[in-house]
C-alpha cells in the first residue's frame, strides 16, 4: 500500500510540474494571441500620412483620396491602399472624412449634385458636412485629424474606424442608447 | 480473393478493430427509424466529408495573402484543369451541408429527440451548428473580393459596439488594426485549421453518443418520455422488435448520400462556382457588398432594426438565442415527444422559417438600399414627362440630377429607400412637398442648401403632377374655405 501511495504522490507532483510548465508556455502564447490588441509593443499603428498636394482638393469640393496604411506588410497587397473623402470647405478650412460608413463601415459614396454620401449597404445618408442625414447610423461620418504641411494634406491614420472607436475623434463614440434624435 | 482474407485477418490480430466494427454496424435499431425521415444526420456528415476533400484539393492552388488570394482564385478558376469544378463543389457542399444541418435539427426538435436521455447529444448539435455557420462565414471571407473586405469591416464594425472591450475585439479580429493581409492569414487558420478540426472532434462525439443512447424512436403520440421508466422502454424497443442498423437502416442513408453528392455536383455544373467578386481593393468603391445567402437575412435584420435598438439586439440576442437552444433539453426534457401533441413546438417551426424566410426574400430586393446609379441609369417613363409644362420637365431634370431617383421610385424605376412618388401628389399639397423637400424628415435628407428657389419650384412643380388621371390630388381644404363665402 505504502508503495502505491507514495506513487500517488510522485503523480501529484509530477502533474503539478506540467501544470507550471504548462502555466509557464501559456504566457507567451497568450501574449502572442494578443499582440493586435498590445498597441504599446508596435508604435506608429496611427501615424500622418500624405493625401498629397492640397491644390489637387479645390475650394468648395469634395474629392476622393487614398493613402497608404502607415503600418503595411508585403503580404497586404493592395489592401493597403485606403481611400477617404476630402472636403475643401473654402479654401482654407478642411475635412476629411473616412470611407466607412459610421454604421456598418461599408464604403460611403459621394454625390456632388445633391452634396450627400450614401451607403450602399442599408442605406446610411449624410450631409457634406458628415453629419447624419438618414437611415440607420446613430452619428455623422468618421473624420481624420488633419494638417497642412508644406503645401501638403496630411492626415492621421493607420485604423479601421468603427463605431466604437472613431479615428481621430475618440470622444464620439458610438454607444448612446436611447439619445435623442437630432431632428427632434 | 483468399489474399485479401489474408490481409484481412492479419490485420485484424493486431488492429482487433473487427468485432467492435462488426458489432457497432449490427446494433439493433427501433423498426421505425429505419425512414427517410432519419437521413439528414449522415448526409450531413456526408457532405462534410466532401467538404474536407474539396477543401484541402483548394488548398493546393490557394494562396493565403491578401496580395496573392484573388489571383489565386482567378488560377483556380480559369487555369487549372476543372479548379472551377472543384471551388463549385467546396461552395454549394457548403450551401447543402448549411441545409442540410438545419433541416436535420428541425427534424430532432420536431420528433423530440433532444429530450432525456439524449440532452448532450442536442448541446453538441446546437456546437456543431455554429461551427457550420463560423465555417461558413470564414470560408466567405477566404473569398478574398470585395464583398469579404467589405464584409469584414461590417464584421469589426459590429465586434467595436461591444461595450469596454469592443476595440479590443476588432483588432484581435482583423490581427492588426486594419483588413489586411494579417486579417486573411487568421480566418484561413480559422477555416483551415482551428474550427474543422473542432467540428471533426465534435461530429465524433455525437455520432459516439448516438450510438451509446440509440437512434430516437419514432415518437408515437402519448407516448411520454419519463426519466424513470425511458431506458427499460427503449431497451425493449430496440431488442424485442428492433431490425440491425445494416443494412435495414443504412440502406437509405447511403441512397440518401450519394442523391445528396450528385446535386451537389449537378448544382456545381450547372451553376458553376461562387465569385470571387471584384478585387479587394478599397479604393473600389463602386460597390454594393451583399454577404451570401445563409447570412441575407442578417444582412436585412440589420437595415430594418430601429437605431437605438441595434446594438442591444446584435449583443444581447444571440446570447438569449443560444441560452434557449441549450437549454431547451432541460426545461423540456420529459413528457411528449411527437410534434402531433406538441403546436407550439410547430409554430416555432413555423414562424422561425417564416421570419428567416420573409428576411432573406427582403434581402434579395434590399429596399433599404439606395440604387447607387438611379440619378445617372435609370429612366423617368415617358408618361410622367409627356404633356407636361417645360417647368414641370425640368422639374424632371431636377429630380434625376439631384439624386432622389435613388431612393424614389417612379413607375417602378429607381430606389425603394423612400416612398413611390407615382401618386405623390394625393398625399401631400404643394406647400407640404416644398416643406417635405427642404427640410426633409421622416427619413429624408434636407434639401434646402442644396437647392435653389428655381430649383424648388421646378421640381415641386413636377412633383404635383404625379397622381393617378383618376384622382384629384391634395389640396389644402383650409384655403379653399377661406376663399367660398
Amino acid at each position: 500500500m505504502s508503495d502505491i501511495s507514495r506513487r500517488q504522490v510522485v503523480l501529484k507532483i509530477a502533474m503539478l510540474f506540467n501544470g507550471a510548465v504548462g502555466v509557464l508556455l501559456a504566457i507567451p502564447i497568450v501574449r502572442y494571441i494578443l499582440s493586435p490588441v498590445s498597441r504599446g509593443r508596435k508604435p506608429g499603428y496611427e501615424d500622418w500620412v500624405s493625401l498629397g498636394s492640397i491644390a489637387g482638393f479645390p475650394a468648395g469640393q469634395t474629392r476622393l483620396a487614398t493613402f497608404r496604411n502607415p503600418v503595411a506588410n508585403a503580404s497586404d497587397g493592395e489592401t493597403a491602399a485606403l481611400p477617404c473623402w476630402v472636403r475643401n470647405i473654402d479654401g482654407n478650412r478642411f475635412q476629411v472624412f473616412a470611407i466607412n460608413c459610421a454604421h456598418l463601415g461599408c464604403p460611403v459614396r459621394w454625390f456632388p449634385q445633391s452634396r450627400l454620401f450614401m451607403c450602399p449597404c442599408h442605406g446610411g445618408v449624410y450631409y457634406e458636412d458628415g453629419a447624419r442625414a438618414s437611415g440607420p447610423p446613430e452619428r455623422g461620418l468618421f473624420e481624420y485629424s488633419f494638417k497642412i504641411l508644406d503645401g501638403n494634406l496630411q492626415i492621421q491614420a493607420g485604423e479601421l474606424p468603427t463605431p466604437g472607436f472613431s479615428a481621430a475623434n475618440k470622444n464620439k463614440t458610438l454607444i448612446q442608447i436611447g439619445r435623442q434624435s437630432p431632428c427632434a | 480473393m483468399r489474399l485479401i482474407r489474408a490481409v484481412g485477418t492479419w490485420l485484424d490480430q493486431r488492429l482487433q478493430l473487427g468485432a467492435p466494427i462488426a458489432e457497432t454496424m449490427q446494433h439493433p435499431i427501433p423498426r421505425e427509424t429505419a425512414s427517410w425521415t432519419y437521413v439528414f444526420g449522415s448526409a450531413a456528415m456526408t457532405v462534410f466529408a466532401l467538404q474536407l476533400v474539396t477543401g484541402i484539393l483548394l488548398a493546393l492552388i490557394y494562396v493565403p495573402s491578401a496580395g496573392e488570394a484573388w489571383n489565386s482564385l482567378q488560377i483556380l478558376n480559369h487555369k487549372v484543369a476543372l479548379g472551377w469544378f472543384i471551388r463549385a463543389l467546396h461552395g454549394w457542399g457548403s450551401n447543402f451541408m448549411l441545409a442540410i444541418v438545419l433541416i436535420h435539427m428541425v427534424q430532432v426538435f420536431l420528433f423530440g429527440a433532444y429530450k432525456f436521455p439524449r440532452e448532450l447529444t442536442w448541446i453538441l448539435g446546437i456546437f456543431l451548428l455554429l461551427m457550420t455557420l463560423g465555417m461558413a462565414f470564414t470560408g466567405q471571407v477566404l473569398r478574398f473580393d470585395q464583398d469579404a473586405y467589405w464584409g469584414l469591416g461590417i464584421g469589426a464594425s459590429i465586434s467595436s459596439r461591444v461595450p469596454i472591450v469592443g476595440p479590443a475585439l476588432v483588432k484581435l479580429l482583423l490581427g492588426g488594426p486594419i483588413i489586411a493581409g494579417a486579417t486573411l492569414s487568421r480566418f484561413f487558420a480559422f477555416h483551415v485549421f482551428v474550427i474543422p478540426g473542432l467540428l471533426i472532434g465534435f461530429v465524433g462525439l455525437h455520432l459516439l453518443l448516438v450510438l451509446k443512447l440509440g437512434i430516437n424512436e419514432w415518437p408515437m403520440p402519448g407516448r411520454l418520455v419519463r426519466r424513470s421508466d425511458y431506458r427499460e422502454k427503449y431497451h425493449e424497443l430496440t431488442h424485442t422488435e428492433g431490425v440491425p442498423f445494416v443494412p435495414n437502416g443504412i440502406w437509405k442513408d447511403a441512397i440518401f448520400s450519394g442523391v445528396m453528392l450528385l446535386a451537389i455536383a449537378a448544382c456545381a455544373i450547372y451553376f458553376g462556382p461562387f465569385g470571387p467578386s471584384g478585387q479587394p481593393d478599397p479604393r473600389i468603391i463602386q460597390t454594393a457588398p451583399r454577404p451570401d445567402f445563409f447570412f441575407l437575412w442578417l444582412y436585412a435584420l440589420l437595415s430594418l432594426l430601429p437605431p437605438a435598438l441595434e446594438t442591444p439586439v446584435l449583443l444581447i440576442g444571440p446570447a438569449i438565442a443560444l441560452a434557449i437552444l441549450l437549454g431547451l433539453p432541460f426545461f423540456s426534457g420529459e413528457g411528449e415527444k411527437s410534434w402531433r401533441r406538441r403546436p407550439i413546438a410547430v409554430l416555432t417551426i413555423l414562424l422561425s422559417a417564416v421570419t428567416l424566410g420573409t428576411f432573406t426574400n427582403m434581402a434579395d430586393h434590399a429596399p433599404w438600399s439606395p440604387v447607387m446609379d438611379a440619378s445617372t441609369a435609370a429612366a423617368i417613363p415617358a408618361k410622367f414627362v409627356t404633356g407636361r409644362t417645360p417647368l414641370q420637365v425640368q422639374g424632371a431634370l431636377v429630380f434625376q440630377s439631384k439624386q432622389c431617383h435613388n431612393c424614389h421610385s417612379i413607375g417602378d424605376i429607381g430606389g425603394k429607400r423612400g416612398p413611390a412618388l407615382d401618386a405623390v401628389a394625393v398625399r401631400l399639397t404643394g406647400d407640404q412637398l416644398v416643406r417635405q423637400v427642404l427640410q426633409g424628415g421622416g427619413n429624408m435628407p434636407a434639401y434646402g442648401k442644396n437647392l435653389n428657389p428655381a430649383e424648388t419650384t421646378a421640381l415641386v412643380g413636377f412633383l404635383e403632377t404625379l397622381h393617378p388621371s383618376a384622382q384629384t390630388p391634395a389640396h389644402d381644404a383650409s384655403l379653399t374655405a377661406g376663399i367660398q363665402p
